[in-house]
């Protein structure tokens, strides 16, 4: 710079400039860290031989052929398949019944179908599992006990540890979200499209044919799309439903090969390598449908309100069909977990065990050892991660939405890449990530948190963009001419004109973060267990009551969150943005 | 004051490509007075604006304010935005809807260099909460404002810390007509009482000519002219200021001589006449003449002097405090303004008579087609 300048002030301006790419540099780095690094030490270790006391580590192209070699690895791959596309294909199939249901019929309690749709959020995938296995274990469960009283034989009716039985249970678990998906794209659709089309002569086939089906087409697509991925990455149904009789999927598979002696970790990176291709094809293919998904717009920004078709007598059959489905999701699974946590050791219900009721294993879990750390790692996780998240993606919100930096696409494509890691994925690219990098990381919280803040990080980002984009530069840019620098721009300007948004987001990740396993799995050391852990730790030990009481009491915390989160989203969404 | 020198901007558009914005922009404002930047979207106006704001880099120039550069391009210097000490009204206004409209006022001085007690805060919002009339507000979420009020309180917001100098970025544009015109008047009142100087940016030409000291048109990223409001609308430099500051009647003609110094005979459509020139023209020259409606004089019996014809009507338009007449005059149809008074009826023969200072001839450039 010129010497010889007119006075002007010079240092604290280039301060405030120099804090701004100071904390945007930071941000990029940090997600370039969590989204590609561990991804990369991933991919390397799958080709190296497992490191023992005996042998270091070499490389090979082992892993790969072990896993592909083998005619296991296409039973797995094939399980695999089945598994996703069924459970997919069962989740569809009920939520959009229900969603035409709820949005093109005269069917009662449509206020419960919404509510009904925050079910996954509020009991963990975990605790659905094992209330399905006490309702429908071949030997305990209750469906087949009752049905077996009421027809006086010993036959099996359902059997949740089979196939079907897994893709029942996880579809089923899901179903909601195929059901908001499937709402949105009805609710979306234009009924005069279809009227004009019977106003010209075509007939309900026709019309159904050549105007209905092409017009949701896209959205069917995407969401078969994303429920297939999730299928695929789930993990607690085919580890609790598959492993006991056999049958492996990829998830249920890195698991198991983490946790043989001595530890296949090679053999679990060549499986997750071959899982992530898997759900970065169906991300992939996702979004492209979704950017081209505007040719397809049939929301017309008109406000209409469709005729709903009076059913007529068969409303019955559709209140029948959706009480069977509250049943089903919500009150049979729910009423078991609370009767096996009024029992002293699990028994089948009847007059003489009602004589046994006991808060025992409330009791008991309250003195459970591990319970209250677990409690606290699990909030301070949660909160933790929550808030890191929230304000991280935040600025690289910012970046994305509001600069014109060449690279920012790259930078949110970053950013939601953890969006394909399945959890238990992510938890061994960070595990072995951590086990090579002398941080002193592994084995403690800070692993976990890391892992939490990765995963959950592309909901932070969505949910800032949507608030960000409501946000007009001159509001920046008012306060950028009022003398102030971009930092307190950012804390006083854009951060609570961003509120709503990063409420809403803050407590959507303490939710998910707090009922988290599948990476946590891979990542716990005594000490650290969390909450998803220790029930997780009592199922394997066979505590089925205390496991119960502690689902019971998770469920109802679960259930208060999501409530504030309903309530601030209604709050701060009219008020302000 | 301000002193604009050799300005260039660049923006980047959808497909990434630089476009020029604004070319060699170069102007002046005393300290004091009111500068508009006039003309139509995408003339280069607001780039200019935001580059004397700090909120956009130029690519060449300097810019000073009161003597301090703010920016050159050729000494490297940008000083942000939030360093130049500049009152903005955006034209959204950019009320912020967190804060009430007394913290909105405030935020500059809490945000500013100088430490203020929090006496002296409240002192200064408060006074400058008066002036826009909005000091019974002050409690009130800046979102329960209305349109006009949140106009005030953005202009507030930029004058509490007494800027060297104020940019109003469209500010009248988001109100409805009536409105428009109330405020026009009190942004007039508020920049001559305060004197205050101020650069503003319109497309709206009746604004410009009822606010500005002096006006800048502007047209594809270059200054056409500056001058005082009456020297634009009376003496347009070109054809692109001549149309678009007011209406007008463009007309063909050839220069037959010289006659009174600054005035020529010229042999137009209409036939022969006497016309002013701002520059020197020479014989046989083609130019461009242009007459205001309302300088187009119109008369049942034939008036004395220079410059008159005899027409048909050929439309007429009652607008309450005028009528627009219609002239058919060998083929040419010319748009009058006249009296209500007037009544000749459609079909009817009608005199015209074009006072010669009135009517400005234009060296023809050939780039605007006279609207025939």
């Amino acid at each position: 710079m010129d010497a010889a300048l007119p006075r002007r002030i010079e240092a604290p301006g280039r301060a405030g400039f120099d804090f701004k790419w100071l904390l945007i540099g930071a941000c990029v780095l940090l997600t370039l860290y969590l989204a590609v690094v561990p991804l990369g030490f991933l991919l390397w270790q799958s080709f190296f031989t497992p490191q023992t006391a005996a042998k270091a580590a070499e490389l090979t192209l082992g892993n790969y052929r072990q896993a592909y070699g083998s005619p296991d690895t296409w039973i797995l791959f094939w399980n695999s398949l089945r598994f996703a596309v069924g459970s997919a294909l069962l989740a569809f199939c009920i939520g959009t019944l229900l969603a035409w249901m709820n949005e093109r019929t005269n069917t009662p309690f449509k206020a419960l179908f919404y509510a009904l749709s925050l079910i996954p959020l509020i009991i963990p995938g975990i605790l659905f599992t094992v209330a399905w296995i006490l309702l429908g274990s071949p030997k305990i469960g209750l469906i087949n006990l009752v049905l077996q009283g009421l027809f006086g034989t010993d036959a099996v009716f359902v059997n949740v540890y089979s196939l079907g039985g897994m893709m029942w249970v996880d579809g089923l678990h899901y179903s909601p979200v195929a059901f908001l998906l499937m709402s949105a794209a009805l609710r979306s659709m234009d009924p005069a499209l279809e009227e004009s089309a019977v106003m010209s002569g075509a007939g309900i086939v026709h019309v159904a044919a050549r105007i209905t089906l092409p017009l949701v087409w896209p959205a069917v697509f995407a969401t078969l799309l994303i429920l297939f991925v999730r299928a695929i990455e789930s993990f607690e149904v085919p580890a609790l439903l598959g492993l006991p009789v056999g049958i492996q999927v990829f998830t249920s598979a890195i698991y198991q090969a983490v946790h043989r002696y001595p530890s296949q970790i090679g053999l679990a990176s060549a499986y997750a390598v071959t899982l992530l291709s898997l759900t970065a094809i169906g991300v992939y293919f996702q979004s492209r449908l979704s950017s081209r998904g505007n040719r397809y717009a049939t929301m017309t920004g008109k406000g209409f309100r469709p005729r709903p078709i009076d059913l007529g007598r068969w409303r019955t059959l559709t209140t029948a069909i959706f009480l069977a489905y509250f049943l089903l999701i919500v009150a049979l699974p729910f009423a078991v977990l609370l009767w096996s946590s009024l029992q002293k050791f699990y028994s089948v219900p009847s007059l003489e065990a009602l004589q046994n009721l006991t808060l025992d294993p409330y009791r008991t879990i309250l003195g459970y050892p591990n319970l209250a750390s677990a409690v606290w790692n699990s909030l301070l996780l949660a909160v933790g991660s929550a808030t890191l998240i929230m304000l991280v993606t935040s600025v690289i919100c910012w970046i994305v939405v509001k600069t014109k930096l060449p690279g920012r696409w790259l930078l949110d494509n970053l950013a939601s890449l953890p969006m394909v890691f399945p959890g238990l994925v992510l938890g061994l690219a960070i595990m072995i990530l951590y086990l090579y990098l002398p941080v002193g990381v592994y084995g403690t919280i800070w692993i976990m948190l890391i892992a939490y803040i990765t995963r959950f990080m592309p909901y932070g980002l969505r949910y800032n963009t949507t608030s960000m984009l409501q946000i007009h530069k001159e509001l920046e840019e008012s306060a950028a001419m009022s003398g102030a620098s971009w930092a307190t721009t950012f804390r006083r300007i854009i951060l609570p004109l961003l509120k709503p948004g990063l409420i809403a987001g803050w407590i959507y990740i303490m939710i998910v973060s707090i009922r988290e396993l599948s990476s946590s799995i891979l990542l716990y050391s005594p000490g650290t267990e969390v909450l998803s852990i220790v029930i997780w730790e009592l199922w394997e030990n066979g505590q089925y009551v205390e496991l119960s009481a502690l689902g019971v009491m998770f469920i109802l915390g679960l259930f208060v969150l999501v409530l504030l989160a309903q309530w601030v989203g209604r709050k701060f969404g009219i008020g302000e943005a | 004051m301000l002193s604009v020198a050799g300005l260039c901007t660049e923006y980047v558009d959808e497909r990434g490509q630089a476009v020029r914005a604004a070319h060699e922009v170069a102007f002046e404002v005393p300290q004091g007075k009111l500068f508009t930047l006039l003309g139509p979207s995408g003339c280069g106006k607001t780039t200019t604006l935001r580059s004397i704001a700090g909120l956009e880099r130029p690519r060449q120039g300097e810019i000073s304010v009161g003597g301090d550069i703010v920016y050159s391009s050729q000494r490297g210097v940008f000083v942000p935005p939030n360093r130049r000490g500049l009152g903005m009204v955006f034209q959204s206004y950019a009320i912020w809807p967190h804060m009430t409209v007394f913290e909105n006022a405030a935020f500059p001085l809490r945000v500013g260099r100088r430490a203020l007690g929090r006496r002296e805060i409240e002192e200064r919002v408060l006074r400058v909460l008066k002036v826009v009339a909005l000091e019974e507000m002050a409690g009130r979420e800046a979102t329960k404002l209305s349109g006009g009020q949140q106009q005030r309180l953005a202009l507030a917001r930029a004058l509490v810390m007494e800027p060297r100098l104020l940019l109003l970025d469209e500010p009248l544009s988001n109100l409805d007509a009536k409105l428009r015109e109330r405020m026009r008047f009190e942004l007039k009142r508020l920049q001559r009482e305060l004197r205050i100087t101020t650069v503003y940016v319109t497309h709206d030409q009746s604004e410009a000519l009822a606010l500005s000291h002096s006006i800048a048109v502007m047209n594809a990223g270059l200054i056409q002219q500056v001058g005082t409001p009456r020297e634009i609308y009376e003496r347009p430099g070109n054809q692109f200021v001549a149309e678009f500051v007011g209406t007008t009647n463009f007309l063909h003609a050839t220069v037959s001589a010289p006659a009174d110094p600054g005035y020529y005979r010229v042999h137009s459509a209409l036939g022969e006449m006497k016309v002013r020139a701002v520059e020197a023209l020479q014989q046989a020259e083609r130019v461009i003449l242009s007459v205001r409606p309302e300088d187009i004089q119109l008369s049942e019996t034939r008036p004395e002097g220079e410059n008159v014809w005899k027409g048909i009507v050929d439309q007429k338009v009652f607008l309450g405090e005028a009528v627009d007449f219609q002239v058919k005059l060998r083929e040419r149809a010319l748009q009058s303004r006249a009296h209500p008074s007037l009544r000749t009826r459609v079909g009817e023969p009608i005199y015209l008579r074009i006072d010669p200072d009135k009517c400005v001839a234009l060296r023809a450039t050939g780039e605007w087609a006279p609207g025939e």
